[in-house]
């Protein structure tokens, strides 16, 4: 993860040289079963015909990224026009996950600097206290969300109780819902990455800068976020990619009234549609868009690299 | 003597789930969540000597989609709805019971034993029958709750408190009903009119869903809940204080079938367990457990006598008639899925 990336270089020697093919072999293995064979399947299926209720007639087409893209009216016959409501759709995935996602860095930041400077012999089992509560299976632990946050459960009662508010917050069934599911869900995805690049960080840098009258906002602008900077970026796009993809989080706790890029492409597989080709053409186009910020994000690195070499 | 260790083996042998190898073979079945008691399952193991392995699935679609991915021939059994049979059926994923094949095939009940969605009961047999249609939390809403509109036009009481099924044909056959219309209909203005009214209607629904129709119903975050009968009534034992309506528009009856898939691993053993499933005894205390009526004569003597009573159970005389789902045709599903599909942009 940002670990590599910032310890940087490559080892001199190469202890295992001679027997590198084979020592790789699980890992292409690996890639090639579980990645690349999976992706050139869907690759292939967005191009063929869909056949009624599920399944695939093998002959080429592009109706799946037609429908995506091009509105013919309901019943199919009109001229084309634009069709905003797959754009719409992803546009809310983006947009949600965009939210879960600064809400994890505005958590996730200040807990990963505060485990970054306890005592090294506590650290870990700061790290330890993080990750208990994902040994529980997210579906479990969506489902208690919803338990907790609904208008008579436990969060409102205790407002209710101590008096902050009389009538019941409204959350379930809302985006702010939807957005706090994916915050929580992945929340040490950017904890993790953030205190690795912050606890490797040299704090002595930062007591320099106090040293030269630079106020507390500036040394955590200029000094601390540049130098941790991978890890916030790696934190952000391990929070923000499964987001966009997540289904359990829209569905139970938003209620499924409006569909992101997941529950669409699932729709597709499991409900009434059975349309393969479109859901997987939907999944080819959300990997291709996930590939393009990842691109821009390495193309920034490497540019940055740069200038600071 | 013999009897209980041959019990308790089966039991153990059933425990140690589908490592333990057994003489007598095995079962799989592939059936919905909630749905059977596990007694039951323990009852046909000590009998037979069969293991009972089960898979579960939440609903038709996403079973019909796992076994045309790759799942037959894994499964012995399934338990689609009605409409969903003849899918089956016309994608060739079912086998034929012969005649004779069952022994108590004599049992199901005359008006399910040749059913339109399954003629002469050639591939299936009743297991559980029911209706859908919504139900209505009397602490919120007094007034009549016998029309669709309460679904579709709600009072001011019940907006936005609505919990739809997340299941475009149980959605599209209420909202046929609502507006008068046939189902599957292909008239350009009724598709118009139908996919107007649903995005209209939407504003007033709090959510979709159906793996928790039931507990929103029951922890009160939904005052109208479009539900199983089943389901409804389970939820007024929890302590939900809800009335299931039988709309004067109609509502939505269903029959789910245990189906014998093509390519069964077990075949003869998954004819043992239909004949099992058609027992009086057996199939009651299914419906014991569901709170569905069954299908099989002579049960009458083995069914919770609660369950004759429940209200879920008995339409009023003014109900309206209750429809099965019906299947589209390609062109008119292809219309469907994107209606449902603005429905939910």
């Amino acid at each position: 993860m940002a670990a590599g990336a910032a310890s940087g270089g490559s080892a001199v020697t190469d202890t295992y040289k001679e027997s590198r093919t084979w020592l790789l072999m699980p890992a292409w293995l690996t890639l090639s079963i579980l990645v690349l064979a999976p992706v050139t399947m869907m690759l292939v299926y967005s191009f063929l015909t869909k056949e009624f209720r599920g399944g695939v007639i093998w002959e080429f087409s592009l109706a799946a990224y037609d429908q995506f893209f091009f509105d013919r009216g309901l019943f199919g016959d009109e001229a084309p026009k634009v069709e905003w409501t797959y754009i719409l759709i992803f546009w809310r995935s983006i947009w949600q996950a965009g939210a879960a996602t600064i809400l994890s860095l505005v958590i996730g930041f200040p807990t990963a600097y505060f485990i970054a400077t306890r005592p090294e012999q506590s650290r870990p089992l700061w790290v330890f206290l993080i990750t208990i509560p994902y040994w529980v299976n997210l579906l479990i632990r969506t489902v208690s969300m919803k338990f907790l946050l609904r208008d008579q459960g436990p969060f409102n009662d205790l407002l209710i109780n101590i008096g902050l508010i009389d009538t019941p917050i409204h959350i379930i069934n809302t985006n702010f819902a939807v957005q706090l599911g994916l915050f929580y869900s992945y929340l040490p995805f950017m904890v993790l990455p953030i205190y690795a690049a912050v606890e490797r960080y040299n704090f002595t840098l930062s007591e320099a800068a106090a040293d030269l009258y630079a106020s507390k906002w500036v040394t955590l602008r200029r000094i601390l976020l540049p130098a941790v900077k991978p890890g916030v970026i790696a934190g952000c796009i391990l929070v923000f990619v499964p987001s966009m993809g997540s289904f359990l989080a829209p569905d139970l706790l938003g209620g499924a009234k409006n569909f992101m890029i997941g529950s669409l492409i699932e729709e597709q597989f499991k409900g009434n549609a059975g349309n393969w080709p479109f859901g997987a053409a939907a999944s080819m186009i959300l990997m291709t868009m996930v590939l393009i910020i990842l691109l821009i994000y390495a193309r920034q690195q490497a540019r940055a690299d740069k200038v600071e070499g | 003597m013999r009897n209980l260790m041959k019990i308790s083996t089966a039991a153990l042998a059933l425990t140690l789930g589908a490592t333990a190898a057994n003489a007598e073979g095995k079962l799989v079945l592939y059936h919905w969540f909630e749905y059977i008691p596990q007694d039951l399952l323990d009852k046909f193991t000590a009998e037979t000597g069969i293991d009972v392995t089960m898979d579960t699935y939440d609903s038709n679609e996403s079973m019909l989609a796992s076994l045309k991915a790759g799942a037959i021939g894994t499964y012995d059994l399934a338990v689609p709805g009605d409409y969903m049979v003849k899918i089956m059926a016309d994608e060739g994923l079912l086998d034929t019971i012969a005649d004779g094949e069952l022994a108590n095939k004599g049992n199901i009940a005359q008006e399910w034993a040749d059913p339109s969605f399954d003629p002469g009961r050639a591939h299936s047999i009743p297991y559980q029958w029911g209706s859908t249609s919504f139900a209505v939390n009397r602490d919120v809403y007094q007034g009549d709750i016998n029309t669709t509109d309460i679904l579709f036009n709600p009072p001011a009481e019940l907006a936005g408190k609505i919990n739809m099924l997340d299941s475009q044909g149980e959605v599209m056959a209420m909202a046929s009903l609502h507006l008068g219309m046939e189902q599957c209909s292909n008239d350009r203005t009724q598709l118009k009119d139908l996919n107007a009214m649903l995005t209209a209607a939407k504003a007033n629904w709090a959510s979709f869903n159906s793996d928790t129709a039931k507990e929103v119903l029951v922890s009160g975050d939904a005052a109208v809940g479009q539900i199983y009968d089943g389901f409804s009534a389970k939820a007024r034992e929890e302590g939900a204080n809800i009335e299931y309506a039988f709309p004067s528009q109609g509502y939505v009856v269903w029959m789910d079938n245990v189906v014998l898939l093509k390519d069964a691993p077990n075949r003869e053993n998954a004819l043992k367990f239909m004949d099992f499933l058609l027992e009086p005894e057996n199939i009651a205390a299914v419906s014991n457990y569901a709170r569905y009526a069954s299908g099989v004569n002579g049960v009458g003597a083995f069914v919770d006598p609660e369950l004759a009573k429940l209200p879920e159970g008995n339409p009023p005389a003014d109900a309206g008639t209750p429809v099965f789902i019906e299947v589209c045709n390609a062109e008119t599903q292809a219309i469907y899925d994107k209606i449902w599909t603005n429905l939910k942009k």
